[in-house]
């Protein structure tokens, strides 16, 4: 399913600098409409200039008027981050696509075990925020622990501490606070679920120590998109319609695809819904995969790539659309 | 065209069987096949609504049927109160669906319902069952049952609401009184293969897998819809297994005299919605009955539907739990197939 027709279009409403590297948007609906209500751990595709990303939505998912989101810029990227840092204004309009949601709570859990990296922490705030709705019956207790390199890149620390008082725990690298991972997970009862959401090496070593340590992975959840980053041109050789494209070397695989009117369908854009799965037929170059969706064996056998985030290091790939 | 004003029908779907669909229910009824023959598909398609007069009209459709269904519905449960069930996770999705039925009745039937809302103080009304109610959304003690239950008492079809974990769809949840011959109480806490694992062809095709692809992405604002079909004695809607001894013997009653009059088709409309709140997918199995006798009023349908029970797989007729009586309905539906090309599609003309 494409979330092309579903698109809505949007205007910033605030442009607030949460730190060094974090700006938060506030987006309402252009025509003055409600937006949909979501489930915390949503993400919605943001399109504004040239570029579309997924940003998880941190405001209260039951409030319909506006959504939030928080851009960490990117300075090595391909520019969409820093794009909405330099360019976007207060009265700028846009589109997004409505919310989809890769990582939901899991509503039998006895007890959620947030983790949170820097930025990671945005899915978060919507889902405390969830779980916290008054009237909600015999809602399962939480509790999160929040790494950053300091305090003053740690967003919204305080105000979570302030909002969540004794459920909030945060490590700063800067004053050699690590998280005691195994001692953290050795202490939960059974029942409790665990999510992690960060940079690749800390979702990595969270997944890694909980297995180690006997979870079961229908009790480890986690999100990361990945950006697709520039490289070198390539052609792309359609099998099914014998067409030729051309990928420039700071589009993405995916944007060349749809600027030829190939439309495979999305829900992210960063390599973690599973929907624009290709079939590679041949490839005269190595594919660098980026996504977290196909398993190392697949990545191994190069008979499949998602073309939102990864590409071809060498001449040609010919896939079947 | 001018608009179709809805006649509540006094009807009874067990005992003595009072029903029938008038001229403009049959003209509208869900023919499913749009070929001579039949074999399964992952027939999904988006479920947008407009064409005027069709059952595709609105959002969820409401008929003739409707007060009719609704009654024989609250004496199912009066009976047999585990036909409908919502593990206490799914409590949220239970408002969530509860905030969909309502508001698209009261958007789409603005002469039957009406919702209004101040914040979380809602009042809600049900003018064809006679029904007035003030709640707080989300908090169940201002409902007489809970959000599910309470919502799906008055909307017609069968409802199963599935968690959505671990790459799969659960059924947690559902209100199932209308059923082909499945149990909710049995199927309650399955997964999607293991709910569909008595299903012949179908897996070794790979239909589940497709499918479940496709519904694990279903986003919210795109619902999705296909139609599925099988055969029922009887405008009975509860052929459930729990009550097999009432209607299971039904089929040695069926004979060359009374077979057009005895056998339905029986349709389904099922259609698959993101909910919001809780991620979960919410499942309608809206049910739809056609005799034999009203379905030949259309010529293209009686041929087709000749050509496609005469040629089903045995396996099929035999899961759906009419190859006892087939030969009896393709003998009667042969008179009425000159052997005549028929048009695509599956609308009467």
């Amino acid at each position: 399913m494409s979330a092309e027709h579903l698109k809505i279009a949007v205007r910033v409403t605030e442009v607030q600098p949460v730190n060094a590297l974090i700006t938060r948007f506030s987006l309402e609906a252009l025509d003055g409409s409600d937006l949909p209500v979501f489930s915390g751990g949503s993400h919605v595709v943001v399109e504004f200039g040239s570029c579309m990303n997924p940003y998880s939505l941190m405001g209260h998912p039951f409030n319909t008027r506006s959504y939030s989101i928080s851009v960490r810029r990117d300075d090595a990227g391909r520019g969409g981050s820093r794009y909405l840092h330099e360019h976007v204004k207060v009265g700028d309009t846009g589109l997004i696509g409505h919310p989809v949601n890769l990582f939901s709570l899991n509503l039998r859990a006895h007890k959620h075990l947030f983790i949170a990296g820097g930025i990671g922490i945005t899915p978060f705030i919507a889902q405390m925020a969830q779980l916290s709705q008054p009237g909600q019956r015999a809602t399962a207790p939480f509790e999160l622990h929040y790494c950053a390199q300091s305090a003053d890149l740690a967003a919204y620390a305080d105000r979570l501490k302030g909002l969540y008082a004794g459920r909030v725990q945060t490590y700063f690298d800067n004053e050699n606070q690590p998280l005691n991972l195994v001692s953290l997970l050795q202490g939960q009862a059974l029942g409790t679920h665990l999510y992690v959401c960060g940079p690749s090496g800390m979702i990595a070593w969270v997944r890694t120590t909980a297995a180690q340590l006997g979870w079961p992975s229908e009790f480890v959840h986690f999100e990361h998109f990945s950006a697709p980053q520039p490289g070198k041109p390539f052609t792309v050789e359609l099998a099914t319609s014998g067409r030729s494209i051309e990928v420039s070397e700071r589009q993405s695989f995916l944007e060349a695809l749809e600027a030829a009117g190939v439309n495979p369908p999305y829900l992210c854009r960063g390599g973690a819904c599973g929907q624009c799965e290709t079939r590679v037929l041949a490839c005269d170059g190595v594919i660098v995969h980026r996504d977290h969706w196909l398993s190392e064996e697949e990545h191994q056998s190069g008979q499949k790539i998602m073309p939102c985030v990864s590409r071809v290091n060498g001449r040609s790939i010919t896939i079947e659309r | 065209m001018s608009q179709h004003v809805l006649q509540f029908k006094e009807e009874t779907f067990r005992d003595d069987f009072v029903y029938s669909n008038s001229r403009w229910a049959i003209d509208r009824f869900p023919f499913p096949f749009d070929k001579d023959s039949y074999m399964y598909a992952v027939n999904l398609e988006p479920h947008t609504t407009g064409r005027a007069g069709s059952i595709y009209e609105k959002s969820f459709d409401v008929d003739e049927h409707y007060v009719a269904e609704m009654r024989e519905r609250a004496l199912t449960l009066l009976e047999d109160p585990l036909r409908c069930q919502s593990l206490p996770h799914m409590t949220l999705a239970g408002w969530d669906l509860l905030e969909l039925i309502m508001t698209h009745k009261a958007r789409d039937y603005p002469e039957l319902f009406e919702l209004h809302r101040d914040g979380l103080q809602w009042r809600w009304v049900n003018k064809p069952l006679g029904i007035e109610q003030s709640f707080i959304f989300g908090d169940e003690a201002t409902l007489p049952y809970g959000p599910m239950e309470y919502i799906t008492r008055q909307s017609q079809g069968d409802w199963c609401v599935l968690d959505q974990r671990d790459a799969n769809l659960w059924m947690d949840a559902g209100m199932v009184t209308t059923q082909a011959d499945w149990s909710l109480d049995f199927d309650i806490g399955m997964n999607f293969f293991e709910w569909h694992a008595p299903v012949p062809l179908a897996h070794e095709l790979g239909i589940f897998q497709r499918a479940l692809k496709f519904l694990l992405a279903i986003p919210q604002g795109a619902p999705a819809r296909r139609l599925n079909w099988t055969m029922t004695v009887h405008p009975r809607h509860d052929t459930s297994p729990e009550n097999y001894p009432k209607w299971g013997p039904d089929r040695t009653t069926v004979t060359a005299e009374n077979v057009a009059e005895l056998m339905y088709l029986r349709v389904e409309l099922q259609s698959f919605w993101r909910l919001p709140r809780s991620n979960a997918l919410v499942f309608p199995i809206r049910c739809y009955l056609i005799q034999l006798n009203e379905l030949v009023s259309h010529p293209k349908w009686a041929k087709r539907f000749h050509r496609v029970l005469r040629d089903l797989p045995k396996e099929l007729a035999e899961y759906k739990g009419f190859e006892r009586n087939r030969a009896l309905m393709v003998q009667w539906l042969s008179q009425f197939d000159d052997g005549a090309l028929t048009s695509p599609g599956g609308g009467p003309n």
